[in-house]
């Protein structure tokens, strides 16, 4: 096994899978969490600031998606394959929601019709929310593992992805969402509508809460195997400790209106999850419960150590890169949204 | 229907669909350059305007690429998981590259690109629209590499044996320079400019033919169709590489593309022509040794024919590989005509004085886009019965856990999702188009309060 800094090429390429991922989940967050939020927002001047908050970034964020996809094809086809072939419906869905929110960003500011941008307006909160649920869901099932056979192909049935513990997840990860988008757009708004999000950041904060301890308390009395390695790895709950002190740093900045700080708890919280998910499930990227060794694991499904090592040159030239013009976009458009003739 | 069939329609369906827009972005990319090249360097509004109205278009074009082109890449996973698994060291790692080097970069600063113009300086602006661009040629660069080593595999080895055998890279270079990158990139770019090109002139000649911005669109047209005289005759050169490509690396689909079923014989070279595959016979009008001139340098060499390849290794579709190749060529060589023609004319000093020729590049749009498609089907039903040209077939490279209901399901999904989308788009294409460009003031005009003046701004506010 070759290695670089000790640890082997599998790891390594597995932190960079989930640096994407968390990426992704922090970036795209805010953009489902502002377009599942749309609705409740009711003047026509308040969505198009919202929308418009999201407006010249939004694009860039669903990159992180695409490097996900690649970084999993490329590393760990096997997990590629039996992933995206298992969850056919889902992520059929889920792809159908990506378009539409895309288009509805696009589209609706072309025609000034009220009952055209009032249409939009459904289109992208429910693709927003769409997206948010069936990405939790799948998170979910990942989580639980899948019946697969010896060569890692699924064999069970699509209705069992609706079972308890995912669709627990799945408004875990909309609640998540939504709590991060409205802490991002108190950011970028001003007067009454700032004060509206103000009040929905709170409620979307209790939202989470509930649903994040209910999905916790679910999975430790039904699904122990789960926290496992924390009860094999004591000094590892300190990750679920910070955790829930980063939680709770939310409402109490939001609260004294440092919402900067509030933004970038949310931000840690989220990415202290996906930490902890991954700690839950490694080695395993898709672990099969009735046949463990049927499973799909960092090793097992991995690409040659040669392709290994030059994704990993292209992750340590591409990362930088992607850094500095993504900081450069986000630097220039940073501040209260301002509309004017090129808005949507 | 069967797994196979419904799992190939759906994906000539859904990379059919996705691939109207890239090439336009390609091409917009490098009409959007010169634009603001020439407003940055004469200072000349008429240019601001242009480019102005183009990046709004663009930012349409390119919002529906990146919406229909995220399904292409997961749709390895949910239909082809076998080939997936077979060539996940390849071809993912120049998917991942595509994500990382390209997309990042074009989707980073497409922000800037649309929404910017007022926020950064004006070369900061001008920097963000070659990016822009650069990004986008740099994306055809990693998806051609990818379907090129389909085409012509190298640089690999093959591990393992049956459901488990996969490529492995060996040498990564050999694989990105596989014999048919090179040529399929620049035959690729090429038709990606001519569709942007195109774009260009058929909106400005409609512009013409109505009396619209006359100012406008009568530089923008002749820059549009300087870019599109160089580009399609330089097209005639690389696409001909192209075909002596695939006559050394792919044999049996240059047969094909030819209907060319005696080997012992020379080889005839089709204009027109029916391929009745059944009965192994091409009817039609050709020009007599043509095939083995193209391929030998003389009109009397045999070039292997289609009855040289066993049945099964043949591709199924000769006709139809025949008439798509064909239909290419034939567009090909009227854009050169046309833009010939035009430039012919301009000359002359007499370019916008023909109402007819304006009418027909009016709907010359419709041109490169077809024969982009016609290219690809060419390609990709002449590689059949592969999908890894002699490695991996494509009855071999499903996905087994997938079912002909969920694909029919999808399949119904996607035909839906883009039917509509194709309606919006060419409903608000046209609305951009009749609403045309904008004088949006000067930087200063706008600072001093003048903003209500603008038509834009006020239809909004009216809302």
């Amino acid at each position: 096994m070759q290695t670089f800094l000790g640890l082997d090429y599998n790891l390594w390429w597995f932190l960079v899978f989930g640096a994407v991922i968390s990426g992704y989940a922090i970036l795209d967050g805010f953009d489902l969490g502002a377009g599942s939020l749309h609705l409740f927002l009711k003047k026509e001047q308040s969505r198009r600031i919202a929308m418009n908050a999201i407006g010249p970034i939004w694009d860039g964020n669903e990159v992180w998606l695409v490097i996900g996809g690649g970084a999993l094809f490329a590393g760990f086809p096997v997990a590629y394959a039996a992933i995206f072939s298992a969850f056919y419906v889902p992520f059929m869905i889920f792809l159908v929601g990506l378009i539409f929110r895309a288009v509805s960003i696009e589209f609706r500011s072309k025609e000034p019709w009220p009952w055209w941008r009032r249409s939009w307006d459904i289109v992208y909160c429910a693709a927003s929310i769409i997206i948010s649920l069936s990405l939790g869901l799948m998170l979910g099932n990942v989580v639980e593992g899948l019946p697969l056979d010896r060569n890692h192909e699924f064999t069970g049935d699509w209705l069992s992805f609706f079972n308890p513990f995912a669709i627990l997840v799945a408004i875990t990860t909309l609640a998540l969402f939504m709590m991060h988008g409205a802490i991002f757009l108190t950011m970028k708004t001003e007067n009454r509508l700032f004060v509206k999000l103000h009040v929905l950041a709170n409620n979307f904060i209790i939202f989470f809460v509930v649903s994040f301890v209910i999905t916790t308390l679910y999975t430790l009395l039904y699904i122990p195997h789960l926290s496992d390695f924390f009860k094999g790895h004591p000094i590892y709950f300190l990750i679920p400790l910070l955790m829930t002190l980063s939680i709770a740093n939310i409402p109490r900045q939001v609260k004294i209106g440092k919402y900067r700080f509030a933004f970038i708890s949310s931000v840690i919280t989220i990415a202290l999850l996906l930490i902890m998910v991954a700690l839950e499930v490694f080695p395993y990227l898709l672990y099969s419960p009735q046949i463990p060794a049927n499973s799909i694991t960092v090793y097992n499904a991995a690409a040659s150590a040669k392709t290994m090592k030059i994704l990993l040159v292209m992750a340590l030239v591409g990362t930088p890169l992607v850094g500095i013009y993504t900081s450069f976009v986000f630097w220039t458009f940073k501040g209260k949204v301002q509309l004017d003739e090129m808005s949507y | 229907m069967d797994v196979e069939i419904l799992a190939r329609v759906q994906f000539a369906f859904t990379i059919g669909f996705h691939y109207i827009y890239p090439p336009l972005s390609i091409g917009l990319g490098l009409i959007l350059v010169i634009l603001e090249g020439l407003y940055l360097r004469t200072g000349d509004r008429i240019y601001e305007m242009a480019v102005r109205f183009w990046i709004r278009i663009f930012a349409l074009i390119f919002g529906i690429g990146v919406a229909t082109g995220i399904i292409m890449e997961f749709e390895f996973g949910t239909n082809w998981a076998t080939y997936s698994k077979y060539v996940g060291d390849i071809f993912g790692s120049a998917l991942a590259a595509e994500g990382i080097f390209a997309f990042a970069l074009e989707s980073g600063f497409l922000g800037i690109l649309i929404f910017g113009w007022n926020r950064v300086g004006p070369r900061v602006h001008f920097f963000s629209t070659i990016m822009v661009f650069f990004g986008s040629l740099f994306s055809a660069v990693w998806i051609v590499v990818a379907n090129s080593w389909q085409q012509t595999p190298a640089g690999y080895h093959i591990v393992g044996e049956g459901l488990n055998a996969r490529a492995e890279i060996t040498d990564f270079w050999a694989m990105v320079f596989n014999p048919s990158s090179v040529d399929r990139l620049l035959h690729v770019w090429i038709g990606a400019i001519l569709a942007g090109a195109f774009l260009v002139l058929s909106v400005n000649a409609w512009y013409i033919l109505h009396k619209k911005h006359l100012t406008i669109a009568r530089p923008t047209f002749k820059i549009a169709l300087t870019v599109a005289t160089v580009f399609s005759l330089l097209q005639l050169y690389i696409g001909s590489r192209s075909a002596d490509g695939v006559a050394r690396y792919q044999p049996a689909k240059l047969a094909a593309m030819e209907g060319h079923y005696d080997s012992s014989d020379k080889a005839d070279m089709y204009l027109l022509g029916y391929v009745n595959n059944r009965r192994e016979k091409t009817l039609g009008l050709s020009i007599p040794g043509g095939l083995s001139f193209l391929v030998h340098g003389d009109f009397k060499t045999p070039v292997p024919g289609l009855r040289s390849f066993k049945p099964e290794d043949r591709p199924s579709q000769v006709n139809s590989v025949f008439q798509f190749y064909h239909l290419m060529i034939i567009l090909g060589v009227s854009m050169i005509g046309l833009s010939l023609l035009g430039c012919w004319l301009w000359w002359k000093k007499k370019l916008f004085d023909h109402r007819w020729l304006l009418w027909i590049f009016a709907w010359s749009v419709v041109l490169p886009q077809l024969a982009n498609q016609a290219g690809w089907f060419t390609a990709e039903m002449g590689r059949q019965p592969w999908v890894v040209y002699g490695m991996l077939r494509t009855s071999d490279a499903l996905s087994k856990v997938v079912t002909a209901h969920q694909i029919v399901f999808s399949l119904i999904l996607f035909t839906i999702v883009y039917i509509v989308l194709f309606a919006l788009f060419l409903f608000l294409l046209n609305r951009k188009i009749q609403h045309g460009p904008v004088d949006y003031g000067t930087k200063e005009t706008i600072e001093g309060g003048a903003r209500r003046d603008n038509p834009l701004l006020e239809h909004e506010q009216a809302v």
